[in-house]
């Protein structure tokens, strides 16, 4: 079976003669190349994020400190005109744009985000855990669309025509009907309404406060499940027909025929040969998946309440808390794009043609 | 694994069998009472023009028939003289016995190399496969065995060719890895459907040494299908000639090209282009097209294209089948009367 | 041999002679389902076009006395036989919360007729009328029908659906074409030029397919002046939601010109001396419309989704227009909503027409390339 990848392309003895194909060097190069050239497109995006990032940081008008001096004095506070200038001399106010954006990086690189206006504390502080629950989140929405569409569009694809495959298809494009948020509210009337509870959050009233022990972490995921599968349902719907069709197009060629006159069960026959060959599409899909999951997330998690980082992105904006803002964008952008390199590498493992040959 | 068979006994017999495909315009006949034999060490070769039902009758012996086909009558007997005769068509497809039978007792190669094998597979993991399901041997001694096919089969390394995926092979060696696969259950019926159509004739000259070696070594009885006479008159012990569904004619391989007896063999062997025919001369064709199976002629299924037509007879009825084991045309020119 | 059936052979060159539109006609028609749903979007855009004239009461009227009024139904018969009519409102003060609550008075009937009196407009932006398909005699101020119930500002929720309308589809209209022009220009570069334009093109649709898109559409949309009108608004979340989408289309546009740059017409065409522009537009694009126009009608959904999250957390259009993502802004409070359910009304259109777009969709790329 499938060793992991180095040892897969290390076991031969190097064979110039032309022995198993080509040399083990040519291998690695290709695939270390192919690496690289993911990773460098990553960096672009996040540079590219970043750019925009600060774009939307520096749209509304007028500067960072006049919002600021603005904010204090309408909290009754005030700033004195030398304050104003120091401010804006320390944030590189009076530089051009350019410049800006480069201390506003460096800083950025220094894990400094700046001061939220609206909460008088660092970004970092004010953000806390909710990046990583929205992370946890979307991951769960990932991994739950993976676990119901893999198994259900086999299904599908394998009992055409039959009863459960006409369910799952009238299912799957309700699922692609309803917006996720349109789909949480629906929810949240439905549970308020007839069962009298707040079906949304991500905690019991005890544990939304605590700090981390295991026991919250327990009770995060039994919460889970909900907002996962109101993010999952469009994306589920999707990939099941994705995987239903690739299947049944892979399904009547000749390899399947070879499997089967070898003697091999059907179930086995087609997990480990079409099915296989049907992955590829659907991880590819999957991909770019992840994307999409963070931002459904943020307006789902507003309808739900969920204490992750759309609720507080959404504030922000409306206060025009420009930096939080812009590090929540910034942040969210960053780790999207690490997931979806992630699960670029992963294709790279499941398909030997880009392994080899460093192409799909 | 095979049981031991004494040379020209009977390994495989088929009679009358019948398959159908439900479609949506209607029941297609694709086979109409076929019969024939395979005997262990000679080579029966099938032979017809696209959608004669050759590959039809292969996936039925396998029980490999994708819907909508549906075997509809007839038997396949293994073994038929022995104690342990089996009629394949009674069996459960996807049950162990039967799967224990396909790649086990009759193997199966393909005609096309380049997509009868998983690209996601090395070709050693495929073979490895096919051992370990016939067989109780470990990883390690299937692998060995896996290498000792592929030598078997005239792959040059089969140690490092083991580990190579398809798509590093060229079509040959494919085909080759195809054959060793088929051999690797260690069956004594194999069913070649094809095998040297998507190759260069080099290639092709070389495949059926192969297949002739093989066949020589273990007695293999072996079923050739193929649309090219050439094929069958360098391979073939026996040929049957199958025109819509039908066996129209049955005989051993130098009677066939000798003297035929239907009139679809012989305009089958004028068409084929000698070297010996005067220069500028016209091919030779079969005029008219094969008929859709579910669009099937009244009376015998060849008579719209046939030279010799007797009409009357050839429009009224279908011509009686060849009775099994025996060579004949199923014409009624064959019928005194 | 069979003579040759006349019949038979005269419908199999209407078939061999059919050109590529009307041959993905001939399939979509086969497709109940996606012709159903062409149906129904038309229907849609016929009922956009004539918003005003569909509606009862002025969308933007207030009235904070009839606010949360529930649905009203029209009662067909009375003692007098056939008889449509709707309960007048009658004031009554709320025992417990002594708010005046305006509630159905089964002695005041008005009647419910066609075509009569309601509010200005201006049909189709031209012509000045009030006449509207269905209305009330007789009404009192504050009073009229509420098929839907009123929001919390007494405006009447059926009447602002329906010129909701207007609004979500043209947005997902406008929005679409933006993307299909910048997706046609760019896809098709990159498919036709190759080398290091696509390369270029590739790894910018990559790119902007890995960012989350409405954390970004937020902040762009949050961003816009407070001072901006309307309509300016309108056309910059127009923008800003084609901005990203046109990446799908373009990814489309450019497989088909890949593929058909093999082809051997095109080659031919090349041989015989056609112009670049004539290649492209007499033989490729033929081709490739069908494909086009499925991949548009999966797209708009998108866009209309995407204005109505907008709307609906607020970043989007703003008041006073009406969408379908401005109506259901209302519906985010749960406990607001649990007493007024009717306010989720407007998630029905946007649900049906997500629907209708998907499933023609879906028909036209079956009927475009039924291979593919």
């Amino acid at each position: 079976m499938q060793c992991l990848l180095l040892q897969d392309a290390f076991r031969h003895a190097p064979d110039r003669a032309g022995g198993a194909g080509r040399d083990t060097n040519a291998h690695a190069y290709l695939m270390l190349s192919y690496l690289l050239q993911r990773l460098g497109l990553a960096l672009v995006t996040c540079l590219f994020i970043s750019a925009l990032t600060f774009i939307i940081i520096r749209l509304p008008p007028g500067d960072f400190v006049d919002a600021y001096i603005a904010n204090l004095t309408a909290s009754g506070s005030s700033v004195s005109q030398e304050q104003a200038e120091a401010m804006r001399r320390e944030y590189g106010l009076d530089q051009p744009v350019l410049v800006q954006y480069v201390r506003w990086m460096g800083r950025v690189f220094q894990g400094d985000f700046g001061v939220s206006m609206v909460w008088r504390r660092p970004v970092t502080e004010v953000i806390g855990d909710r990046l990583w629950l929205t992370m946890v989140v979307s991951l769960a929405a990932l991994f739950l669309t993976w676990a119901i569409a893999l198994p259900i569009g086999i299904y599908s694809a394998v009992r055409q025509y039959s009863i459960g495959d006409y369910i799952f298809t009238t299912l799957g494009f309700i699922g692609l009907a309803i917006p996720n948020f349109l789909l949480a509210l629906i929810l949240m009337y439905l549970g308020f309404r007839y069962l009298g509870l707040n079906v949304g959050g991500l905690f019991s009233p005890d544990y939304v406060q605590a700090p981390w022990s295991w026991a919250r972490v327990w009770d995060l995921i039994k919460h889970l499940p909900l907002p996962a599968a109101v993010l999952a349902l469009a994306g589920t719907a999707q990939l099941i027909r994705i995987m239903r069709a690739n299947l049944l197009d892979e399904l009547r060629r000749p390899y399947v025929v070879t499997a089967r006159a070898k003697g091999l069960s059907e179930m086995r026959a087609i997990l480990k040969y079409p099915v296989r060959a049907a992955l590829n599409p659907f991880a590819s899909s999957v991909a770019y998946l992840f994307p999409y999951l963070v931002s459904g997330s943020i307006v789902v998690s507003l309808v739900l309440g969920l204490p992750t980082v759309g609720p507080l992105l959404l504030q922000a904006l409306v206060a025009q808390d420009m930096f939080l803002a812009g590090a929540i964008v910034l942040l969210l952008g960053v780790m999207t794009v690490i997931g979806t390199l992630i699960s670029d590498i992963l294709l790279m493992w499941i398909d030997p043609r880009i392994r080899l040959e460093g192409r799909a | 694994m095979r049981l031991t068979l004494m040379a020209d006994e009977i390994a495989l017999a088929v009679r009358d069998l019948a398959v159908h495909f439900e479609m949506e315009q209607g029941v297609v006949r694709a086979l109409e009472g076929v019969s024939f034999d395979l005997r262990s060490g000679r080579t029966l070769g099938i032979v017809g023009e696209s959608g004669c039902g050759k590959s039809v009758t292969a996936r039925s012996i396998l029980r490999i028939l994708d819907r909508p086909g549906r075997v509809v009558g007839g038997s396949i007997v293994l073994d038929p003289g022995s104690s342990g005769s089996t009629d394949v068509l009674a069996l459960d497809p996807n049950a162990e016995r039967m799967r224990a039978i396909r790649g086990g007792r009759i193997g199966l190669i393909f005609q096309e190399p380049m997509t009868a094998l998983s690209v996601h597979y090395t070709v050693g993991n495929q073979i490895i496969e096919a051992v370990r399901q016939h067989s109780d041997l470990s990883k390690q001694s299937a692998r060995d065995r896996a290498i000792e096919l592929l030598r078997e089969v005239g792959i040059p390394r089969p140690e490092l060719r083991v580990d190579a995926y398809p798509f590093q092979l060229s079509g040959g060696l494919r085909q080759r890895v195809g054959i060793a696969m088929a051999l690797a259950g260690d069956p004594d019926i194999l069913i070649a459907d094809e095998p040297t159509t998507a190759l260069d004739v080099t290639t092709q000259a070389q495949v059926l040494d192969l297949l002739r070696r093989l066949q020589a070594e273990k007695g293999i009885a072996l079923m050739l299908i193929t649309h090219d006479m050439g094929v069958i008159a360098e391979m073939c012990d026996d040929v049957a000639v199958m025109y819509l569904g039908r066996i129209v004619e049955y005989a051993p391989v130098e009677t066939l090209f000798a003297a035929p007896r239907h009139p679809y063999t012989r305009a089958l062997l004028r068409a084929v282009p000698t070297i010996l025919a005067k220069p500028r001369q016209r091919l030779a064709t079969i005029g008219g097209a094969v008929p859709h199976p579910g669009a099937r002629p009244v009376g015998c299924p060849f008579h719209p294209r046939c030279s010799e037509v007797i009409e009357g007879r050839c429009t009224a009825a279908v011509p009686p089948p060849i009775p099994p084991g025996q060579a004949g045309a199923s014409c009624f020119l064959e019928v005194p009367g | 041999m069979t003579a040759a059936d006349p019949v038979a052979s005269a419908g199999q060159d209407r078939w061999a002679e059919a050109t590529q539109l009307r041959l993905t006609w001939w399939r979509f028609r086969r497709h109940r389902l996606a012709v159903i749903s062409l149906v129904v979007i038309a229907l849609f855009y016929l009922i956009a076009a004539f918003a005003d004239f569909l509606a009862i009461n002025d969308p933007h009227a207030t009235d904070a006395r009839r606010s949360f009024i529930p649905p009203q139904a029209i009662h067909f018969f009375d003692e007098n036989g056939f008889n449509p009519h709707i309960y007048g409102l009658r004031g009554v003060r709320d025992r417990q919360t002594f708010q005046l609550v305006y509630t159905p008075d089964p002695n005041r009937k008005l009647p419910v007729r066609l075509f009569t009196r309601g509010y200005n407009y201006n049909l189709l932006g031209l012509i000045e009328m009030d006449i509207h398909l269905i209305g009330v005699i007789g009404a009192q101020r504050g009073e009229g029908i509420f098929l839907l119930g009123t929001d919390q500002l007494g405006r009447d929720l059926f009447s602002r659906m329906i010129v909701a309308t207007r609004v979500s589809l043209f947005i997902g209209l406008a929005g679409v074409t933006l993307s299909l022009v910048l997706g046609v220009l760019l896809g098709g570069i990159s498919g036709l030029y190759g080398g290091w334009v696509d390369t270029v093109i590739q790894r910018v649709i990559e790119v902007l397919r890995s960012i989350p898109t409405i954390p970004l559409w937020m902040g762009l949309a949050a961003a816009l002046p407070n001072s901006w009108s309307t309509l300016q608004v309108y056309f910059a979340i127009t923008i800003i939601i084609s901005l990203i989408g046109w990446t799908d289309l373009a990814r489309v546009v450019r497989g088909r010109f890949l593929a058909l740059r093999e082809e051997d017409f095109v080659v031919a065409a090349e041989l015989a001396g056609a112009s670049q522009g004539r290649i492209i537009f007499r033989h490729m694009l033929p081709s490739f419309m069908s494909h086009v126009i499925a991949a548009v009608s999966l797209a708009l959904p998108a866009m209309i989704v995407s204005e109505t999250a907008l709307s609906f957390l607020g970043l989007g259009l703003r008041p006073p227009a009406v969408s379908w993502g401005i109506l259901l802004q209302d519906a985010q409070n749960i406990q607001v909503l649990s007493g007024a359910p009717w306010l989720l009304s407007a998630a029905v259109p946007v649900i049906l027409v997500i629907l209708a777009f998907n499933f023609l969709g879906d028909g036209l790329r079956d009927a475009a390339d039924p291979y593919g």
